[in-house]
């Protein structure tokens, strides 16, 4: 039952005969994981609180630096030094008091990935590696849990949307990990903030439309964002018959934590 | 010969591969997957793919930062 507050507070999207009431407990039922709450995660975290997500368990080990306050519009000045679920946790907080934050302020790795994900209905990928993107895109396959998973890079961003079973997995994109040193990273490649902006905030579009079982999701098809030219491409993609993962004969049948060395890094 | 790369029409003016095609571009082949007429093909056959009239290409970069 929605209280009078939350009535009021959710009326704008209870309007939308696609969420309505019934859409709106829903969501106040949910529980997501955001693992990462950078660049990306900021907007997922922020957006999916203001529409009443009932549960968001956030992951980072990280501490707010400087250099992450020009796109990770979760943190203020104030919050340098403090670790990012923290103050993750207060500004949701006080956006909406009817959001359960759960804070996990340890890094991912192989041995408490499955335990963590266990009590979530989606997962969003916002993290900044390809170790870590790997392993949660295998774990949630695994553990047969909708996955959003989106990326950037300068000013180009990806999206894809991967339900286990259903649509093509990430290793059907990217079958293995790119090779020690030929992939740069967001420390010395770039990146503007509107672009993790625009990427997270489709995040949690999808993610809302995972949870209500609503619209076309982004599944068999990537979305390419290039924000330097603004175009926006749809790329449909399909199952790699061959994908290590989901393919016919596939060959990663267990977690893997690889060690990918990208190009070389400017100090934070 | 006319092919399209990510959704942009592109003129070739002399036959090559996948890879020529990368290369040319100044992709290093280790940093990008490649979708060839909306089937994925494995980097091994990209030497033998010879492009040819109407072909359609996605490259897509490794984009991993969040």
């Amino acid at each position: 039952m929605l209280d009078r507050d939350q009535q009021l507070r959710y009326s704008r999207q209870i309007i939308l005969k696609e969420v309505g009431y019934k859409g709106q407990e829903k969501l106040l039922n949910s529980k997501v994981l955001v693992i990462g709450a950078g660049g990306l995660g900021s907007p997922v975290l922020y957006y999916l609180a203001a529409a009443g997500v009932g549960t968001l368990g956030i992951v980072d080990f990280d501490v707010v630096g400087i250099s992450n306050l020009q796109r990770q519009i979760l943190h203020f000045s104030d919050d340098l030094g403090r670790k990012k679920v923290d103050s993750a946790e207060e500004k949701i907080k006080k956006l909406n008091p009817d959001v359960k934050v759960i804070k996990y302020p340890f890094r991912m790795n192989m041995d408490n990935i499955e335990e963590l994900i266990q009590d979530y209905d989606v997962v969003v990928d916002a993290v900044d590696n390809f170790t870590a993107r790997y392993l949660i895109s295998d774990c949630c396959y695994f553990m047969k849990k909708p996955l959003i998973e989106g990326a950037v890079l300068g000013f180009d961003g990806i999206l894809m949307t991967i339900i286990p079973d259903r649509s093509p997995c990430y290793r059907c994109l990217y079958p293995m990990p790119p090779q020690d040193g030929v992939v740069p990273t967001c420390n010395d490649t770039g990146i503007l903030g509107m672009i993790t902006g625009t990427i997270g905030s489709l995040q949690a579009l999808e993610t809302v439309k995972v949870l209500l079982g609503i619209g076309e999701t982004l599944s068999g098809r990537i979305l390419t964002f290039d924000g330097l030219n603004l175009s926006v491409r749809e790329v449909p993609w399909k199952k790699r018959q061959a994908c290590p993962l989901c393919g016919e004969n596939p060959t990663i049948k267990e977690l893997v934590e690889y060690e990918i060395k990208c190009k070389s890094k400017i100090p934070e | 010969m006319t092919i399209t790369v990510n959704g942009k029409s592109e003129n070739l003016e002399k036959k090559m591969s996948i890879l020529d095609l990368l290369t040319l571009k100044g992709l290093d082949p280790n940093t990008v997957v490649v979708e060839y007429n909306a089937d994925i093909v494995k980097k091994e056959e990209w030497g033998n793919i010879i492009l040819k009239e109407n072909d359609t290409l996605e490259v897509l970069r490794f984009v991993g930062g969040g």
